[in-house]
């Protein structure tokens, strides 16, 4: 499942209906919905000043985007001075080879990763195994959809779409042959097991892959937020750690970094804080008891310099918490693998296109009802539905929509550009749809909408619309 | 509640809106009578169909300024433009001056209609603040939040404190209230599975509740709702605000059988 979904038209379609009849999905959105939304409800109300945050943190986000080269380049600098090694890929290929040879020169059999979207972006995963190594996810959420031969469903709760009773399944029967026989069904069982197994990896691992919340510019160093601690010893126990981000992830300064960690957590989980927050600044020095013994950082383009300048550009400014994943109710309805991509909901609807690729995800800007939720809880006030209406504008410029659905368009509009002959063309349909269905109020079936009607009852019109009732009252 | 007889009435020119004119002109007659009822003049220009939404969404820009420019010249001599939706008062105010960015005329002009378009029962409350409401609804209501009005235009406590002035409403709050029907315009008709399941979440909110009524906004939202209240075989009604607000519920409600205006 590592490879790229195919995401044609049909095939969205073809996944929401997949989705939407999967009950193991279902039940597992079902159970998620309310709670991260509550939680950062909470979260902000408990912190006043939380909207003048946001308001800090877009700023600092904005400086960075508006800067972007200088302050990659101090980072640059500021990482080499440490004994790092900076890589840059232009996209997931040249990433992938660059991660690639770097383990193989350090000799690995095992590579442990730390939740890395921006490694998923580049089906890193494959490559490696390819290359003959052992790859193992040690992000719980991770993990599992791992053990499943699936992809995260969400970009900060992987597996927020299996159920425990799901997880039970895969971890007896990936975990049996290691001696854990027994079915543990309990949350912290699960977890404990989950450990148990993992620990033995962590110590065995000759290179770990994490991702990066932030890199700091002034100090050259790359922060990870976790609530597993895993990231950390992804990072520290390996001889040689590597760091993969995408180049919108610097910021300037540690002060930078405060103000944009009290918006993450919140947002992400309703946390105040996350329960690892750790700063890595380079390989071990002499002094140093522990760290790794070499410490690169790939940075990403694959795609993003082309948004710089553009319309796009403040989309770069997402520190990937999650919350309009979490609040957007298309989402939570079909769940993250529908959207074809790893980026799911308003973020990857705004991103996918940009990243991927215009023409195979048409759907992705539309299937969506503008409600404006996702733009409403972004900390750092990304418009995102905006800017998936700044897609449907590039769409429909550009062709890229059903032709059937522009001609109906283009006709219906320049009717509406007509007032009086649109009252009376419209008066036509009225009449017909009133006659068939009064008497019942609704409608079952109604020829092209049945799209409509499939679900829901269509509401009778009257038999006269406003405009010529309001007439016959004037001429009176 | 009326204006004394001195002061010059404000001159109101209803939007009636393409869902109103279509599919529950009642919705406009209630509109009209509550402004009237608040001493405003109102009248309905002739030559309106749309405000361009589906157009809009659709990324067809071209034809969206097209019906824009007809509605900027249909209300351009009224005091104030009212539409009983959340959503098309939206449309008008914050989206048709990005329309024009590159039209120094007529972004004037779209301002100016942005500036004095407001929608229905924020119109009442916030302009015009009015305190009384002269209807009554003997039922338990539950109300749901349009997300353009909520979201765009900040309609949440105007519908609300009106209500709470119609002798024998009560108002009982469904939870997620402020989360999408999956109405979404043409998104209902371009992806009916995924509205259809935000329809029926929506509706099992609304049922939690135990009203009887379920008020809201906007018709688009409303027709979906109804429509999917109807299909479960729910006998929830359906009105919108205005109509509640403006007494006229004797009928039937929308989405119910029998002979409806």
């Amino acid at each position: 499942m590592n490879a790229p979904v195919n995401s044609q038209r049909v095939a969205f379609k073809a996944r929401v209906r997949t989705a939407l009849g999967d009950l193991n999905l279902q039940r597992a959105m079902a159970k998620a919905r309310g709670g991260f939304v509550d939680k950062r409800r909470e979260a902000r109300e408990a912190l006043p000043e939380f909207d003048a945050i946001r308001d800090a943190a877009r700023d600092i986000k904005d400086h960075v985007l508006a800067n972007l080269d200088s302050y990659l380049e101090l980072y640059e600098q500021k990482v080499r001075e440490n004994g790092g090694h900076v890589h840059w890929a232009r996209d997931a290929d040249e990433a992938c080879r660059i991660i690639a040879d770097i383990c193989k020169k350090a000799g690995a059999r095992t590579v442990t990763k730390g939740k890395s979207m921006v490694s998923e972006e580049m089906y890193l995963n494959p490559v490696l195994e390819a290359a003959g190594m052992k790859v193992v996810e040690t992000d719980l959420g991770e993990y599992i959809v791992q053990l499943a031969g699936e992809t995260p469903s969400h970009i900060i709760a992987p597996a927020v779409h299996k159920t425990r009773e799901q997880i039970t399944e895969l971890f007896h029967e990936h975990h049996s042959p290691l001696g854990y026989t027994d079915r543990v069904t309990q949350r912290e069982a699960l977890v404990n097991e989950a450990r148990s197994v993992l620990r033995d990896r962590f110590v065995s691992a000759d290179v770990g892959i994490t991702g990066a919340n932030f890199l700091i510019a002034e100090t050259g160093s790359n922060v990870i937020v976790t609530n597993e601690g895993n990231g950390d010893l992804t990072s520290s126990l390996p001889k040689v750690h590597i760091v993969t981000a995408g180049i919108e992830k610097v910021i300037p300064s540690l002060e930078d970094l405060s103000v944009l960690l009290r918006v993450l957590a919140r947002s992400a989980t309703g946390q105040e804080f996350s329960a690892y927050t750790s700063i890595y600044s380079g390989p071990r020095r002499s002094e140093d008891l522990e760290g790794p013994e070499e410490y690169h950082v790939v940075l990403l383009d694959n795609g993003r310099s082309t948004m710089l300048g553009g319309v796009y550009q403040p989309m770069l400014r997402c520190i990937r918490c999650g919350a309009c994943l979490n609040h957007c109710p298309v989402y939570s309805a079909i769940g993250g693998h529908a959207y074809g991509w790893i980026y799911p909901g308003p973020m990857g609807s705004v991103l996918t296109p940009l990243l991927n690729g215009f023409d195979d995800s048409v759907d992705l800007p539309n299937a969506c009802t503008l409600n404006g939720r996702c733009k409403e809880v972004c900390p750092v006030r990304i418009p995102l539905s905006d800017m998936l209406l700044e897609h449907r504008l590039e769409q429909h410029q550009r062709k890229l929509t059903s032709p059937v659905g522009r001609r109906i368009l283009s006709a219906w509009a320049w009717l509406a550009k007509r007032p009086r002959l649109y009252q009376g063309v419209m008066a036509i349909p009225l009449w017909l749809a009133h006659r068939w269905g009064h008497k019942a109020g609704v409608l079952r079936r109604l020829p092209g909408l049945s799209g409509w009607t499939d679900s829901r009852d269509f509401p009778v019109p009257p038999r006269r619309s406003f405009m010529r009732q309001w007439q016959d009252k004037e001429r009176t | 509640m009326s204006r004394s007889e001195s002061t010059p009435p404000i001159r109101v020119g209803l939007f009636v809106t393409c869902l109103a004119d279509l599919m529950r002109p009642q919705v406009a007659f209630a509109a009209v009578k509550l402004l009237e009822n608040a001493g405003c003049q109102v009248t309905v220009p002739r030559s309106q169909s749309c405000c361009g939404q589906p157009a809009l969404n659709s990324g067809d820009r071209t034809s969206t300024i097209g019906i824009a420019k007809g509605v900027i010249e249909a209300f351009e001599s009224h005091d104030y433009v009212v539409a009983p939706s959340g959503s098309c008062a939206d449309t008008i105010k914050n989206k048709y001056p990005a329309l024009f960015a590159k039209d120094m005329r007529w972004v004037k002009r779209a301002h100016a209609l942005a500036d004095k378009t407001w929608e229905l029962t924020s119109f009442l409350r916030d302009k015009l603040e009015e305190t009384g409401v002269a209807a009554s609804y003997p039922g338990v209501c539950t109300y749901h939040d349009s997300c353009s009005g909520l979201r765009g235009l900040n309609i949440q406590n105007q519908p609300r404190d009106l209500l709470g002035k119609v002798e024998g409403l009560q108002l009982a709050e469904m939870s997620d209230s402020n989360v999408c029907c999956g109405f979404g315009g043409l998104f209902s008709v371009k992806y009916p599975d995924i509205s259809a399941r935000m329809a029926q979440d929506k509706c099992a909110d609304i049922l939690q509740t135990g009203a009887d009524t379920i008020l809201g906004g906007d018709l688009g939202c409303l027709l979906n709702i109804a429509g999917r209240l109807r299909r479960e075989g729910r006998r929830t009604r359906v009105f919108h605000v205005a109509e509640v607000l403006a007494g006229m519920t004797d009928g039937p409600a929308i989405g119910e059988e029998g002979e409806g205006k």
